[in-house]
């Protein structure tokens, strides 16, 4: 058992597809009145797209991609500022690899990078420390973005980093949080949504709690999901479900590695380590109150924004998008990538325009490699 | 008969120096010592004078091509760039139909190196030329100054003969022909990502680095009407796949669970959140046969080394000409594009 | 800031900064692993744990109890799906040879 496999079978796959057909059928929606269920988290969109499961689910049933990519709800003033650092001499910037395409209004890292900035990728922040530890004279700033997901291990870095006092590390923090956005689109008028698959790996982190105002105040069920296909399938079902019986409950499909209450070590280390900003800018979202993190003044020697004097309160920033570019949208489910009008003409993986045709996560990304529109043109 | 005596050239120093290239005694020495006391070509002039039979047939065709090698890091479990450097010219004349004969090759290395790296590059690719039956008959060797390269770049370029009544051609290929591999997919690229040690991971996952032309004659034995043959190199499976399709206007299918792979690699593309059908191969053919030969060429392959791993992963089809697509495990459809840019791993 | 993988905890590579190594399908990192590690606990005992591993940190502790569960319920569903399509190719059999 490798907790891998078991959940790609295709064999139950066929089961709970059936059963997902047999719930839909009851619930009587179809191809023109389809139900809108929304993926939260962009690790769901890319395996939904990875796997071809919205062609294998019924007609009834469509599938809302929401703003849960942490690439391509960055503002281009935050790749923008992160160029900066990396530009500036003596600096090594270390980041995952999804930041590295994402344009900036001057370059992205990856032109940065070929332009001479000594940008690297890493797979951990342990690594970068690692590097800050080897190049002392060198400054070390590793680019923090991630939902809950990834914020326990950046502040776990943190400790480390001040524990083993490594004063030439920093942390250039984008970290932001869940629950926010998802109130945001709640709240829009606009948005007609039937229920949620909710993000399995934030789970991990914040528990299932922080969900019930979903529940509780907008009657919509959300379920926890996991990201093996069988997983997406199974919690699919499990919204329907509650749909059909006229239920709004908060439920767990991934309970072998979701624990109810979260990991009490992540959120202490969280909770020492970062303080909520009083707004961040989203991407297509605007500014949203408590949404982003920065690092708490103890840990200041740590926090790239100080450090180098850059990001949120040191000047006008830019808050825009580039021209024609309607990622926002996308994101928020407004519009299907291929209704987008750049989408495959200004707008491609070689050339893009926004993050979301870059990120691996985006929808747009997805649509275009894995097929959505040419699919089904083909079929 | 003149017996001319010529004494033995070494060279002394450890690394290369800006001298080595420089056209006097120390490149001299360089070139001999290193470089064609190891190949022995047949010549001392600037250049190689051959002929074979095989040119001379009525109907025979030469065949030519060429391929630099930057690959870094340049040694890595399982080859290195000396290896590399020769299969992958000998397997770009025998996905051709060609039988490949003759391979020159051209060093651009970076002050500072150090001889015994020239040394154990020269030996893989004379291990590598003698397994594929091939001679190293001419080359080139220039320094460059420290920071204008990245170790040692290498050019080979390789002369191979067609025999009369071939014809291997991706755009060949018509709906119905069945596509078939050699072997698992993908670790040549999951061995240099784990060798370049900036994601530190640990595996045993080696290059799959190996001359295949012995492999093609065999299968060409079996099944003459072989419509087109590729290495997956850059770009990966999908790749080849996609350059058939584009080429021959036909649709491509395949079935991903009939793909092999080593669970390893599977490993490395879980955690670095990489796609296997992108990863490099050096050592691994994508054939298509008309599909009553399919189980000839199977067998075929897998009477030799090369080819035990085989195994039958799609088909060309009239619809959706130009695009590949996946049937996943799970029974869905997906399309498999060219990469764009290179594959990076991400988090998300 | 998804990708998790399921990953077998094989040694302990240094007990005072709580780092291990994982091994996921063969393949074997060191990662960090003070989330999964109960403060009573000695670090000792993680050795053949599975946990969840993303970016170089195990986050949390597979429960092996509640993944049978899961794929008990996931395995009835398909079986139930296979009996219906075996008996709709039965009637079809059926059908045709009436």
């Amino acid at each position: 058992m490798n907790y891998t496999d078991e959940f790609r079978d295709p064999v139950a796959a066929r089961g709970v597809l059936a059963a997902i057909e047999r719930v839909v059928d009851e619930i009587g929606a179809t191809k023109d009145k389809p139900l809108h269920i929304m993926e939260i988290c962009g690790g769901h969109t890319h395996a939904i797209f990875r796997y071809g499961l919205d062609k294998l689910t019924p007609p009834g049933l469509e599938f809302i991609h929401g703003p849960g990519c942490p690439v391509c709800v960055l503002p281009m003033s935050r790749i923008d500022e992160c160029v900066d650092i990396a530009e500036r001499p003596n600096v090594i910037m270390t980041t995952f690899g999804d930041a590295m395409r994402v344009p900036g209004r001057r370059k992205s890292m990856m032109q940065a990078k070929a332009d001479g900035a000594d940008i690297r990728m890493v797979y951990s922040q342990l690594d970068a420390l690692e590097l800050a530890r080897r190049n002392p004279g060198k400054e070390v700033v590793f680019f923090g973005l991630g939902f809950e997901t990834t914020t326990p291990s950046t502040a776990l870095t943190i400790l480390q980093a001040h524990a083993d006092r490594q004063s030439n590390f920093s942390i250039f923090c984008n970290h932001i949080t869940v629950p926010p956005p998802i109130k945001a689109l709640l709240d829009d008028p606009y948005m007609v949504l039937d229920g949620f698959v909710g993000p399995g790996h934030v789970s991990m982190v914040i528990g299932i709690r922080p969900y019930d105002f979903i529940a509780r105040d907008y009657k919509k069920p959300i379920v926890v999901a996991g990201f093996e296909p069988l997983d997406l399938l199974q919690s699919v079902l499990m919204v329907l479900e509650q749909i059909r019986d006229g239920r709004a409950e908060v439920e767990n499909q991934y309970a072998r590695v979701v624990p109810d209450e979260g990991n009490p070590v992540s959120i202490a280390a969280c909770n020492e380590v970062y303080q909520p900003r009083p707004s961040f800018e989203w991407r297509g979202l605007g500014e949203i109150d408590a949404s982003g993190l920065r690092i708490r003044d103890k840990y200041a020697a740590f926090d790239a924004e100080v450090k180098f004097e850059i990001g949120y309160g040191t000047g006008p920033r830019f808050t825009g998008e580039q021209d024609g570019c309607r990622c926002g949208d996308v994101m928020t489910g407004r519009i299907k990538p291929h209704a987008c009008p750049q989408f495959g003409k200004g707008c491609t993986p070689e050339m893009p325009l926004g993050a979301l045709m870059v990120s691996s996560e985006g929808a747009c990304a997805a649509y275009y490699q894995y097929g959505g529109l040419r699919l089904e043109a083909v079929e | 008969m003149n017996q001319t005596v010529r004494p033995e050239r070494r060279v002394l120093a450890q690394r290369v120096t800006l001298a080595h290239g420089g056209g006097g005694k120390a490149m001299r020495d360089l070139i001999e010592d290193v470089f064609t006391s190891v190949f022995a070509p047949p010549g001392m002039e600037d250049q190689a004078r051959l002929m074979d039979a095989s040119l001379l047939e009525p109907g025979a065709e030469l065949a030519f091509t060429t391929d630099s090698f930057v690959v870094s890091p340049m040694e890595f479990p399982g080859g290195d760039i000396g290896t590399i450097s020769v299969c992958g010219t000998v397997n770009d004349l025998a996905v051709g139909g060609a039988r490949p004969l003759w391979l020159s090759a051209a060093f651009i290395i970076e002050e500072g190196v150090e001889i015994t790296t020239l040394r154990q590059i020269a030996a893989s690719m004379q291990k590598s030329a003698l397994e594929a039956g091939v001679r190293i008959v001419t080359g080139d060797t220039k320094v460059v100054g420290k920071g204008s390269g990245d170790g040692v770049f290498v050019t080979t370029a390789g002369i191979g003969v067609i025999p009369p009544g071939r014809r291997m051609l991706a755009e060949s290929v018509r709906p119905g022909d069945i596509a078939l591999v050699s072997g698992v997919l993908g670790d040549h690229g999951a061995a240099i990502l784990a060798a370049r040690g900036d994601m530190d991971l640990t595996s045993d996952i080696r290059s799959d680095c190996q001359p295949l032309n012995h492999l093609i004659e065999a299968v060409l034995t079996a099944v003459p009407d072989i419509r087109a043959a590729r290495d997956a190199t850059r770009g990966g499976l999908a790749s080849a796949l996609n350059e058939v399709a584009y080429a021959a206007g036909v649709g491509i299918e395949i079935t991903e669970a009939d793909l092999p792979l080593r669970q390893e690699v599977r490993g490395i593309c879980e955690i670095l959140g990489l796609d296997p059908l992108y990863l490099a191969n050096e050592g691994t053919l994508v054939l298509f046969v008309p599909p009553d030969q399919a189980v000839s060429a199977l067998a075929a392959m897998k009477s030799v080394p090369a080819g035990r791993g085989a195994r039958v992963i799609g088909k060309a089809v009239t619809a959706h000409p130009g695009t590949v697509i996946m049937k996943t495990v799970l029974g869905g459809a997906r399309i498999v594009d060219m990469l764009v840019g290179e594959q990076l791993p991400r988090i998300c | 800031m998804c990708l998790g993988i399921p990953g077998r905890i094989v040694t302990i590579a240094d007990a005072s900064r709580k780092l291990a190594i994982v091994e996921v399908m063969g393949v074997k990192r060191q990662v960090n692993v003070a989330c999964i590690l109960k403060d009573d606990e000695l670090i000792e005992s993680l050795v053949g744990a599975w946990s969840l591993i993303h970016v170089g940190f195990a986050m949390s502790r597979i429960n092996e109890q509640e993944a049978a569960m899961t794929l008990d319920v996931l395995r009835q569903l398909g079986e139930a799906q296979e009996e219906i399509e075996a008996m709709r190719a039965t009637e079809r059999m059926m059908a045709v040879a009436l």
